[in-house]
């Protein structure tokens, strides 16, 4: 058993953390009012080597393990969850997927790009009627002999309008129900892609969500990814890694809210003391620590299982599921530490809580996450 | 061109200092260690004339003083662009143990061009450049604001009483740099990080050398006292506790 961090995770943590406490908190609270997509921000990073950190850097990726990644997903988020969820889909579902599953050509065509940060991916699963339930896929991939010809229509889309490269999953074979489905590398641009409006959301608003239509979009038959069938898996398969980023940032959710009260709570006087002082708000600050040390450790052993090339998949549903749930918790008590102030918006808490919520439901619910582990521990 | 970057391992600036029980250093504990501010500067500086100067610079080297617990240091350099680095096995005592050692590394890796920071951020003695360039006799120029590689050598900036002087200074040289000498410290990218992995480390045995002072006893500064607020038609009382209470005027 070893809880040290190497002098290497050590540096990526940092390098995170001075990345976000130097540039990204200097615009977060503009760019989350106007929702404002983080241009120069994501292109810095890239530059840094995050948006494609877990790729082999053969595949001109940054080739760091899982620990690292959660490290600086964790710092990213303390400061701006918006930037962190890119940076999460980027990594550990396009690229992962692509890096995983992908053929050598699809990974020197698509890979590649995506992990230089040139190209910035979306991955695309939901539907208007298909979010928790990713067996109902309404979106169709017809085979056409050479190409398949997509048709349907993909929700919440996180990078839907500034992706460059697209994995769609689609239905090839609907009598084959959850079996026939696909998954595809798509060009953004290609003809019949139209973009919804943005999305106005509560939280997260500089990242870019969208609805994405396809019309008798042509897909190259080389761009699908496994065999005929594989797409289910995939997304499954994908998702469970999918999972260990974004259990990350409701843990940076949580550990930025945590420290930002506890800075609060040791300048704040309220009944001539600190209000740190007072045991109300000091047993707030411990209820609150050991929160984010129990997601700390779950999401950190999710990624050593990962790491290890062990089974995951459970693991990473608890660090998902507890990590978002305690973030709420978490950035709820922060605002009330901060009593009016955290009401506001210059002091990041209200912001952080508002984020916390999200990741209570995207990629995967927390019931969803419940069903996953339940499953886990019932299957014979 | 050869560059040489002095580099002091210092505790984060916005670490709590606590003193040890004997009060003659600093308990290290729980502390997070970085490049001193002031040589990372330095450190930067020497990346952007080595881009600036495409070619004219072989190798930025780093070196530090001080046990193994320097190296994430070293090799947090190393990941931000220096070729290699050099630990010199020795906790130092004070500023003359510093440059003597220094002054020997210098010696074995013949750099043309030697940067510091004008001090650390610890306990900023500001000492060590200029004794490391007495030691060697190479020229020396303190508190530098702006360096440019020229024809001859060095076009340098420093600031001065009410005002900046410009000097041209031929190579070897020792400079100490003050801030404004580069943009800000780089981040190390993870490509940076992925490569420190395989650079040198170099370690060396110190010389003998007799520390030329002695800590006696550290103590911390007196706690903030909390800020008087006067009523804004009280210049009066303003006045009077200026002149009995703070004693400044």
């Amino acid at each position: 058993m070893n809880f040290q961090l190497t002098e290497e995770h050590e540096m990526i943590r940092q390098a995170a953390r001075d990345y976000a406490q130097r540039e990204l908190i200097k615009d977060v609270i503009e760019r989350d009012e106007t929702a404002t997509y983080p241009t120069q921000h994501v292109k810095a990073l890239s530059e840094l080597g995050f948006m494609g950190m877990l790729v082999d850097p053969k595949y001109d990726g940054g080739g760091m393990d899982t620990i690292s990644y959660v490290l600086a997903m964790e710092e990213i988020s303390k400061v701006d969850a918006s930037v962190s969820v890119i940076m999460s889909v980027n990594n550990s579902l396009v690229c992962y997927g692509i890096e995983k599953y992908g053929t050598e050509e699809q990974k020197e065509k698509f890979l590649k790009p995506l992990a230089r940060g040139e190209k910035i991916g979306a991955f695309l699963l939901s539907e208007p009627e298909a979010g928790s339930d990713a067996t109902s896929q309404r979106t169709t991939a017809e085979d056409k002999g050479d190409y398949y010809l997509l048709n349907g229509t993909k929700n919440w889309i996180t990078n839907g309008y500034t992706a460059g490269t697209y994995l769609v999953i689609a239905q090839t074979h609907p009598e084959k129900r959850h079996k026939g489905i696909n998954a595809f590398i798509v060009d953004r641009h290609a003809e019949g892609i139209s973009v919804g409006p943005h999305e106005n959301k509560m939280g997260m608003r500089s990242s870019d969500t969208h609805s994405v239509m396809f019309t008798d979009v042509k897909v190259p038959k080389e761009n699908r990814i496994g065999e005929d069938g594989f797409g289910f898996k995939f997304a499954m398969k994908t998702l469970e890694g999918g999972r260990i980023g974004i259990a990350a940032q409701a843990l940076g959710l949580a550990s930025g809210a945590l420290e930002r009260s506890i800075q609060y709570a040791k300048e704040r006087k309220a009944f001539g003391t600190e209000i740190a002082n007072h045991q109300a708000i000091a047993f707030k600050l411990s209820d609150m620590a050991v929160k984010v040390e129990n997601a700390r450790n779950l999401v950190l052993k999710a990624a050593w299982l990962k790491d290890q090339g062990m089974e995951y998949g459970t693991t990473s549903a608890m660090a998902k599921q507890y990590a978002a749930d305690i973030a709420m918790e978490v950035t709820t008590e922060a605002v009330q530490i901060h009593g009016g102030y955290g009401y506001v918006k210059e002091y990041h808490v209200e912001r952080l809580m508002r984020e916390a919520k999200l990741t209570q439901i995207y990629e995967g619910t927390s019931e969803i996450q419940k069903i996953v582990i339940s499953r886990s521990l019932l299957k014979d | 061109m050869k560059i040489l970057v002095c580099i002091s391992n210092v505790p984060d600036t916005t670490t709590r200092i606590k003193l040890s029980g004997d009060k003659k250093s600093v308990e290290t504990n729980g502390v997070q260690w970085i490049i001193n501010p002031w040589d990372e500067l330095a450190l930067t500086r020497a990346m952007e004339l080595s881009e600036q100067n495409a070619g004219s610079i072989q190798a930025i080297s780093v070196v530090s003083v001080g046990d193994a617990s320097v190296e994430p240091t070293l090799r947090k350099a190393l990941a931000v662009g220096a070729n290699e680095a050099i630990r010199v096995n020795l906790v130092p005592a004070d500023s003359y143990s510093v440059a003597v050692q220094l002054a020997e590394v210098v010696k074995q890796e013949n750099p043309d061009l030697v940067l510091l920071g004008i001090e650390s951020s610890d306990f900023n003695s500001s000492g060590v450049g200029a004794m490391l360039a007495e030691l060697l006799g190479f020229a020396s120029v303190s508190s530098v604001s702006s360096l440019e590689l020229s024809s001859s050598g060095l076009t340098i900036k420093r600031e001065v009483e009410g005002g900046t002087e410009q000097l041209e200074c031929p190579l070897p040289a020792i400079l100490s740099v003050q801030k404004g000498i580069a943009l800000e410290p780089r981040i190390p990218a993870m490509r940076g990080i992925m490569m420190a992995r395989s650079k040198p480390l170099k370690v060396v045995e110190p010389v003998a050398v007799e520390p030329l002072s002695e800590w006696i006893e550290l103590e911390l500064p007196e706690a903030k006292s909390a800020c008087k607020m006067i009523p804004e038609d009280n210049a009066k009382e303003l006045i009077r506790l200026l002149h009995e209470e703070a004693k400044v005027i």
